[in-house]
C-alpha cells in the first residue's frame, strides 16, 4: 500500500482536564474513503476540529504527504487543502452560492473583487459536480442536502486534497444521500482522500473502503472494510462490558404515572406511545437527531404536540440537555438558581427571603454534594458537574412526580456522574417516574429498568433491563 | 453579605463601590478648586438638576435588564408633559394629584404600546422604540399644533409642586431619592424582579423555569413608560414651558447613565444603586464644567469618554468575555 496522504500519530487533546483524545492514530489515503466510527463522545468531533484547524492538538504528529505539518488555524487548514463539510451546514444564508464558495478567497482584479470571474468559476465547479442549482442562487433557499453540496464545492474551489464529511447524511433523505454519495465518489476518483463520519452502517459499507474506530478518545481498530462486518465493528465501538459504576437500586415499578398516546410533532417525531410507571427509570436511547430532545420538550410542555395526548402526572420537571443555555442563569448564585422555579413557595407574597433561599440551597448543596463555597457563589464559577447538580436541585426542590433527564451526564466528570445517578435512582425509588434520555450506552444500560429506542422520530424497539445489551440497542438505533 | 447588587453580589457591589469612590474623588477635586461647590445649597441644586435623569435611568434600567432599550422615553416624557400642560390650561383647578395620576397612566400606556410590539410581535426593541420615538413626538405636534404652553398659562400649584422644599431638598430631589430607594429594595427582594433578572440573564433558561421573558419585557416597558410620563409633568413644571421638542435627545443621556452605572447592555446585570451613582456622576460633571471654564460643548465629549471607560472597566471580569457582547456558545 502506498504512503498515506494524511497520517495522524498519537494525537492527544484535553479540554480543561477532560480528555477528549487520549492518543489516536488515523491514516487517510488518496482515492479512498475512510469511515470514522465511534459512539457519541468517542472523540470524532474533536478530531474534526483538529483537522480543520479550530483546536490545535496538545501533542502528537500530523503528516501531510510525508511532511510533518501543523494546522493552527482554519485558514492554515484551507491552505493545506483540507476541506470540511460540517454536519450543521456552516454556510452564509444571506449570500448567493458563488459568494459562499469564495468566502475569504474572492478572486481579485486589481484592488477589486472580480465578480464576473468568480461567478464563472463557481458555475464551472457546480457543473462539474452536477449540482441542480446555479451560482446565483441565494443559499438560504437551498435544502440541507444542497447546502452540503455547497460546502463540497467550496472544498473543490480551495483545491482540497482531504475532504471531511462530518455526518452529512444525518438529515438527508435516501435520494439526497445517493446524490451526495455520487459526488463523494467523483472526488474520490479524482484522488481526494475522504474521511466519512456516520452512525449508519449501511451507508458506511456503501461508500467507504476503509474504517477507523475510536472509543473513549483512543483508536481501537483500523483496516479495510472488505473482510469485516457490522457485528465486528459494533463490538469494537462498544468494547467494554457495562461498567458497574451505576448505583441503581432495585425498584418494583408500580401503577402508571404518565401515559403517552400517539404523540407527534411535524418533522420531529411521530406516533410515540408508552407509559411510565411509579418507581421506574425509563431509558430512551437513540442517536443524535433521533427526536428524543424534541419529545422531552413536548412532554415537559415547553413546546406543543401536533397530535396525540399525554395524561397522568401533573408535575413534570425537565433537566435540559444544554445546562448552560437552558438549565441555569449563569450569573445568578446557586441559591437564586435553585429558587427560580420555586418562587411561588419561597416568596408567596411576592417578596423573596434571602434566608429561606440560602436554607434551601444549603440543603441541596449537602444532599447532592455540590462543591461550592456557599449558596451565594455564582453558578458560572462552578465546574460542569456541579452546575448540573444545581440544575438537578432546582427541579427536585419542586418535588415533581416525573423527572425527565436529557443527557444528564454529558461532559461531566466521573464523580459527578455517579452522584447524579445516585440521586436519580433514589428519586425513582421514592415512587416517582424518571425518563432518562442518553446517548451513552453504559448509562442507559446501567440505569434503566426499561429501554425504548428511537430512530428518525419513531420508537423502534423496547427492551427490558435484562434483554438490553449494547449490541441490540446500537443495532436498533442505527439500522435503516 | 452585602445589601445591594443582585446575583453576583460581591462583584456587583464592588463595582458600585468603585463607582461611588470615583464620584467622591471627582467631587473632592471640584470642591478643592471651588470650595463654594460644597455649599449644601449648591449640592441640593445639583441633586435637583439630576433628579429627572435619575428617575428616567431607573426606568430605562429595567428595560435594558431584559435585553431591550427604550429610545422613546424622552418622547414619551415630552408627550405626557404636553398633556399635563394642556390639561392644566383647560382645568387649572384640578389639582396636582390628578395631573400626576394622569401622566402616570398615559406614560404607562405609551410604554405598554412599546411593550406589546416587543412582546407579541417580537419586533426588535431598538426598532420599535425608534419608531415610537418619532410617533410620540408627532402626536405632541398634533395636540399642540406646534404652539408652546407658557408659564403664564399654568396654574400656581402646578408650577410650585416641584419646587416645594422639605428638609432643604425639593420634591423633585426627594422623588428621585425615594424612587431609587424603592428600586434598590424591590430589585433585591421582590419575586417580580427576580424573574426580570432571570429573563434578561438567560431568556431560554427562564422560559424553562416558568418565566415568560416576553411578559417581563412588557412589564419593564410599562414601568419605564409610567416613569417617563410622570417625569413629563415634572419637567414641564420645572422649566415652566411645554413644546414639541422638550428633552430632545435626552434618552441618550439616560442610556449613558445606565451604562456608566454598570448595567450590561446585553441584559441581566445591573443594580439600581449603580444607576443612581452613575446619574450623580453625570450630574456633577455637568454642573462643574462651567465652573472649570470648560464649554458645554466639551460635556458631550467627556460624557462619551466616561461611557467608554466605564464600559471597558465593568465589562472585563465576567467569564473572560465582555458583558456587552453575548458570550459565545462553546
Amino acid at each position: 500500500m502506498p504512503a498515506p496522504l494524511l497520517r495522524l500519530t498519537d494525537v492527544r487533546k484535553a479540554f480543561g482536564g477532560v480528555r477528549a483524545l487520549a492518543g489516536v492514530n488515523l491514516e487517510l489515503h488518496r482515492g479512498s474513503v475512510t469511515a470514522l466510527i465511534g459512539e457519541n463522545g468517542a472523540g470524532k468531533s474533536t478530531l474534526v476540529k483538529i483537522l480543520s484547524g479550530v483546536h490545535p492538538p496538545d501533542s502528537g504528529a500530523i503528516e501531510l504527504d510525508g511532511a510533518s505539518t501543523r494546522i493552527d488555524t482554519p485558514v492554515a487548514a484551507r491552505d493545506l487543502g483540507i476541506g470540511v463539510v460540517h454536519q450543521e451546514c456552516l454556510v452564509f444564508d444571506h449570500l448567493d452560492v458563488a459568494e459562499n464558495l469564495f468566502i475569504n478567497a474572492h478572486p481579485r482584479r486589481g484592488a477589486f473583487v472580480d465578480w464576473r470571474g468568480m461567478r464563472a468559476r463557481a458555475s464551472a465547479v457546480l457543473r462539474e459536480l452536477g449540482a441542480d442549482f446555479t451560482a446565483g442562487t441565494l443559499v438560504g433557499t437551498l435544502s440541507i442536502a444542497q447546502k452540503h453540496v455547497v460546502q463540497i464545492a467550496r472544498a473543490l474551489v480551495n483545491e482540497s486534497r482531504v475532504l471531511i464529511l462530518d455526518e452529512p447524511t444525518a438529515s438527508l433523505s435516501r435520494r439526497e444521500c445517493a446524490e451526495l454519495f455520487r459526488i463523494a465518489r467523483q472526488l474520490r476518483d479524482r484522488g481526494c482522500a475522504l474521511l466519512f463520519i456516520s452512525h449508519r452502517f449501511d451507508e458506511i459499507f456503501e461508500l467507504a473502503d476503509r474504517y477507523a474506530v475510536f472509543r473513549d478518545g483512543s483508536s481501537v481498530g483500523e483496516g479495510e472494510l472488505a473482510g469485516t462486518d457490522r457485528d465486528r465493528l459494533i463490538r469494537l465501538m462498544v468494547g467494554r462490558p457495562v461498567e458497574q459504576l451505576f448505583p441503581k437500586q432495585q425498584a418494583d415499578p408500580g401503577e402508571p404515572i404518565l401515559r403517552v398516546e400517539k404523540l407527534g410533532r411535524a418533522g420531529e417525531f411521530e406516533d410515540i406511545s408508552f407509559s411510565l410507571r411509579r418507581g421506574e427509570i425509563l431509558g430512551i436511547y437513540g442517536l443524535v437527531g433521533a427526536g428524543r430532545t424534541e419529545l422531552a420538550q413536548v412532554l415537559f410542555g415547553a413546546r406543543r404536540a401536533d397530535r396525540g395526548r399525554v395524561s397522568g402526572a401533573a408535575d413534570i420537571a425537565l433537566v435540559p440537555e444544554d445546562r448552560q443555555g437552558q438549565g441555569s442563569i449563569l450569573p445568578f448564585s446557586i441559591a437564586a438558581n435553585i429558587a427560580l422555579p420555586n418562587l411561588e413557595a419561597l416568596a408567596p407574597r411576592g417578596w423573596t427571603s434571602t434566608r429561606a433561599e440560602n436554607e434551601l440551597a444549603k440543603q441541596w448543596i449537602g444532599a447532592l454534594g455540590i462543591k461550592a463555597q456557599g449558596p451565594e457563589q455564582p453558578v458560572q464559577s462552578l465546574s460542569g458537574g456541579n452546575q448540573q447538580k444545581v440544575v438537578l436541585a432546582k427541579w427536585l426542590a419542586r418535588k415533581p412526580q416525573v423527572l425527565i433527564l436529557d443527557e444528564p451526564t454529558k461532559g461531566i466528570d466521573v464523580g459527578a456522574k455517579a452522584a447524579v445517578h445516585a440521586v436519580t435512582s433514589e428519586f425513582a425509588c421514592a415512587g416517582n417516574g424518571v425518563i432518562l434520555i442518553s446517548s451513552e450506552l453504559p448509562e442507559i444500560l446501567g440505569m434503566s429498568d426499561r429501554v425504548l429506542v428511537m430512530r428518525r422520530g419513531r420508537l423502534r424497539a423496547e427492551f427490558t433491563r435484562h434483554e438490553a445489551t449494547s449490541e441490540n440497542l446500537l443495532r436498533a438505533a442505527s439500522d435503516a | 453579605m452585602n445589601l445591594f447588587g443582585y446575583q453576583t453580589w460581591s462583584e456587583a457591589s464592588r463595582r458600585d463601590l468603585k463607582l461611588a469612590a470615583l464620584v467622591l474623588v471627582l467631587l473632592a477635586a471640584v470642591i478643592g478648586r471651588f470650595p463654594d461647590y460644597a455649599a449644601p445649597r449648591n449640592l441640593a441644586g445639583v441633586l435637583d438638576d439630576t433628579a429627572i435623569l435619575i428617575m428616567l435611568a431607573l426606568g430605562q434600567m429595567l428595560v435594558i435588564l431584559v435585553r431591550g432599550v427604550d429610545l422613546s422615553m424622552a418622547a414619551n416624557l415630552a408627550l405626557c408633559g404636553m398633556l399635563a400642560a394642556l390639561f392644566n390650561r383647560a382645568f387649572p383647578g384640578a389639582g396636582v394629584l390628578t395631573v400626576l395620576m394622569m401622566t402616570l397612566f398615559a406614560g404607562g400606556l405609551l410604554g405598554a404600546f412599546n411593550g406589546l410590539l416587543v412582546w407579541k410581535l417580537r419586533l426588535p426593541p431598538i426598532v420599535v422604540t425608534l419608531g415610537t420615538m418619532s410617533v410620540y413626538r408627532g402626536v405632541i405636534f398634533l395636540l399642540s399644533k406646534g404652539a408652546w404652553v407658557n408659564e403664564n398659562e399654568m396654574s400656581r400649584d402646578f408650577l410650585e409642586f416641584t419646587r416645594t422644599q422639605f428638609f432643604g431638598l425639593t420634591t423633585l430631589a426627594w422623588g428621585a431619592i425615594l424612587l431609587a430607594a424603592l428600586f434598590i429594595v424591590a430589585l433585591r427582594f421582590s419575586r417580580a424582579a427576580r424573574n426580570l433578572y432571570a429573563a434578561g440573564g438567560n431568556p431560554e433558561a427562564a422560559a424553562y423555569s416558568g418565566v415568560d421573558p416576553g411578559r417581563m419585557q412588557f412589564l419593564a416597558y410599562v414601568v419605564a413608560g409610567a416613569i417617563a410620563g410622570v417625569c413629563g409633568y415634572l419637567w414641564v413644571a420645572r422649566f415652566a414651558v411645554a413644546y414639541t421638542d422638550i428633552a430632545l435627545g435626552f434618552e441618550l443621556q439616560v442610556i449613558a447613565a445606565c451604562l456608566i452605572g454598570g448595567v450590561a447592555i446585553s441584559g441581566g446585570v445591573g443594580s439600581a444603586l449603580g444607576v443612581f451613582i452613575g446619574c450623580l456622576f453625570l450630574g456633577i460633571i455637568r454642573s462643574s464644567l462651567p465652573l472649570v471654564g470648560i464649554s458645554a460643548f466639551w460635556q458631550m465629549f467627556i460624557n462619551g469618554v466616561v461611557i467608554l471607560v466605564a464600559v471597558l472597566l465593568s465589562a472585563r471580569p465576567r467569564l473572560g468575555t465582555r458583558t456587552i457582547l453575548e458570550a459565545p456558545r462553546a
